[in-house]
């Protein structure tokens, strides 16, 4: 995220609009208005905004689905306003919501469509799908089926792994997960941001209606109003502390503080100091612990660092119970790459308001508590007087 | 008699192209019915057709014939003018795909988008007008009879059904489907020939086997114009007053037409694309 900032000054951008305008013939105003913007390497950019604001015209004029009225398209730095539209199509992936997977065709030629028209050869291009089926995470048996005997999931899936055949530098993605149940949309966003992460590294450009999703998905959002004039380019960060103006605001909609800490995870903030203990120490060493620390309850790990049990004082009064049935099970746990926004859903359903983050392989890594929270949430606010006043009326909500 | 059982089934044949969705939409087609009943489903018609033609051999073989029946319903006879019948409505058919595809596929270009109700509206005329109408029109109008003008009047009766559901066929493809094509870099023509054809086989495909009942139809007519075919036989029959041949020459043909049909309905199965 902060790649993108610091690539503008300097590097040049991966894809630059130039005063785009797009008139439809017909409409006495343009879809899009002279719109400037820069789209760096590596990144996700979120166009997002109401119906008819005019992102998919937007983003369509990029690889001239939509061929634009004025203005200049720049990517990787030449001018492609006017270069063949079919052989600048070949290098960038193109995901429509609709999927649009070919009915007719097996799976296996649905993903080879592009590496066939840029003239791979055979081996190349089957090779080319096993790949591509793993990295999507379907089997390859899946190859000589046809687009109907899939799952809406898996042939969005596809859908993806077509986009990404050739191993376009840039990829395009039109609401590329609306058309699923939320429960999918939410496992295909989860897989995609892990896809760009580890595998693709592409330039981004994804358009939804879905502030949620922008913020979820997007290194930057822009927020488009009417004639897809920008509102705000800014990271979801930034967007959510520091909204540009009204429009962006209610844009962002209610409980903007509470969408931040889905961005912030558990393990970027300090965990609170706690007292733990080992299953196999005697009752003794964990009274002392407690006695030390001055805190009431210690967190009992088994031999693999796992948290088990919490025990206050009175639990290990007697020794005739054994540490493995005293106080009650640890099963406040997130995960360490949690976002804030889980754990502090975890912390409050939880019995002690705390929880206890763990890393991959479920080893203790420390404790969280509302007090730890509430401190980096301090901590992320902009400087005082940026403050947009909505945001102030969320932070006297907030008990301190 | 004949003429009226190939109407009928015309009827039943456009029953399709009503609903050029349906085609798409049938779940599960590719592994659906059983063998058992699958084999049934294409036995029927043969073992159907066969029964009929061995009562009329029988019906007829019973009866004493006198020398014109004898001749109108030797074995050499009746194939020469089946194989008539068969040559017209084979060149006819032929050409009429040809045609009526290409004009199809041009009308549809986004560029021809203006003129094509116009022309899809002088081709309804065209089947419009009455059958034995087109073909004595056409014949006086060129001043010719024989086979040509049978072969035109024909295609001229038949363009539509193809047309229009080349039209519709293509027409129907999802637009998402060849929006995805065109946005991986595809050319129009990669996407006629890959995309939209393929997608609109199906409906295609019921459009000609209509055309193709009309046309095996209808070539019964081609009698008045000296064209040859099975119209000869009835004809004949007709005008001799023979109701023997009447009958041999309206069963025949009409066991022609269904078994024509018959074929055209395995083709269609055949040829349709896998994975609609």
């Amino acid at each position: 995220m902060n790649d993108a900032a610091e690539n503008q000054n300097g590097r040049e951008a991966t894809i630059r609009l130039e005063k785009l305008s797009k008139e439809f013939p017909g409409q006495e105003e343009p879809a899009v208005k002279e719109l400037s913007m820069e789209i760096y390497e590596g990144e996700i950019v979120v166009l997002v905004g109401p119906s008819g604001c005019g992102k998919t015209t937007t983003m369509k004029m990029i690889n001239r689905i939509i061929e634009p009225s004025s203005g200049r398209i720049y990517i990787s730095g030449e001018d492609v306003t006017d270069k063949n539209p079919d052989e600048l199509r070949r290098h960038i992936g193109y995901v429509i919501q609709q999927i649009g997977l070919f009915p007719h065709m097996t799976i296996a030629d649905n993903i080879a469509t592009v590496p066939k028209m840029l003239g791979w050869d055979k081996e190349r291009v089957s090779k080319r799908v096993d790949e591509l089926l793993e990295t999507v995470h379907l089997p390859n048996s899946y190859r000589d089926r046809y687009p109907k005997e899939l799952s809406g999931g898996q042939r969005q899936r596809i859908g993806v792994a077509r986009a990404m055949a050739a191993d376009p530098p840039i990829m395009l993605m039109d609401e590329p997960f609306g058309a699923v149940d939320p429960i999918t949309r939410e496992r295909l966003q989860d897989e995609f941001l892990r896809l760009q992460q580890e595998i693709l590294q592409k330039t981004i450009v994804f358009v939804t209606h879905d502030i949620d999703e922008a913020i979820k998905l997007g290194d930057r959002i822009a927020i488009l109003r009417d004639q897809s004039e920008i509102a705000q380019y800014d990271t979801p960060e930034t967007i959510l502390t520091d909204p540009a103006d009204e429009y962006v605001e209610d844009f962002i909609g209610s409980g903007a503080s509470l969408k931040r800490l889905s961005l912030s995870k558990v393990e970027d903030i300090k965990t609170a100091e706690w007292p733990v203990a080992k299953l196999t120490d005697g009752h003794d060493s964990v009274r002392r612990k407690m006695e030390q620390s001055g805190k009431d309850y210690v967190l009992l790990l088994d031999e693999r660092e796992k948290p088990k049990r919490w025990v206050s004082l009175s639990d290990v009064e007697h020794d005739s119970i054994p540490l493995k049935e005293a106080g009650w099970p640890a099963v406040a746990i997130v995960e360490a790459n949690s976002s804030l926004y889980d754990t502090l859903d975890t912390m409050i359903t939880s019995y002690r308001g705390s929880a206890v983050v763990v890393d991959d392989n479920g080893g203790y890594k420390g404790v969280v508590d509302f007090e730890t929270v509430l401190t980096s949430i301090e901590e992320m606010r902009p400087q005082e007087g940026h403050q947009a006043p909505g945001y102030i009326a969320d932070r006297e909500d907030l008990p301190s | 008699m004949s003429a009226q059982e190939t109407k009928e089934k015309q009827r039943q044949e456009e029953a399709p192209e009503a609903a050029p969705q349906q085609p798409g939409g049938k779940p599960g087609a590719s592994r659906g019915p059983s063998l058992a009943w699958k084999l049934g489903r294409y036995l029927t018609m043969p073992v159907f057709l066969v029964l009929v033609c061995v009562g009329l051999y029988l019906g007829i073989s019973s009866r004493d014939l006198d020398s014109i029946e004898q001749r109108s319903l030797s074995g050499g006879y009746i194939i020469q003018k089946v194989v008539e019948h068969l040559q017209i409505t084979v060149v006819a058919t032929v050409l009429v795909v040809l045609i009526s595809v290409t004009a199809g596929v041009l009308l549809t270009r986004s560029s021809m988008r203006r003129v094509s109700p116009y022309i899809v509206a002088v081709a309804s005329t065209g089947q419009a007008l009455p059958s034995i109408g087109v073909i004595v029109l056409i014949a006086v109008v060129f001043g010719q009879f024989g086979f040509k003008i049978a072969v035109l009047s024909l295609i001229i009766y038949a363009f539509l059904p193809i047309l229009r559901n080349t039209m519709v066929g293509i027409q129907q493809v999802d637009r998402s489907i060849i929006e995805a094509g065109r946005g991986m870099g595809m050319t129009n023509t990669a996407v006629l020939f890959k995309i939209e054809l393929p997608l609109a086989i199906p409906i295609m495909l019921a459009g000609i086997r209509t055309a193709l009942i009309i046309v095996v139809g209808t070539a019964a007519l081609a009698t008045f114009i000296n064209a040859g075919g099975m119209g000869d036989i009835i004809n004949s029959g007709i005008k001799l007053n023979k109701s023997t041949i009447l009958i041999t020459g309206s069963v025949l043909t009409a066991v022609l037409a269904l078994s024509v049909d018959y074929i055209a309905g395995i083709a269609e199965d055949i040829l349709k694309p896998k994975g609609l």
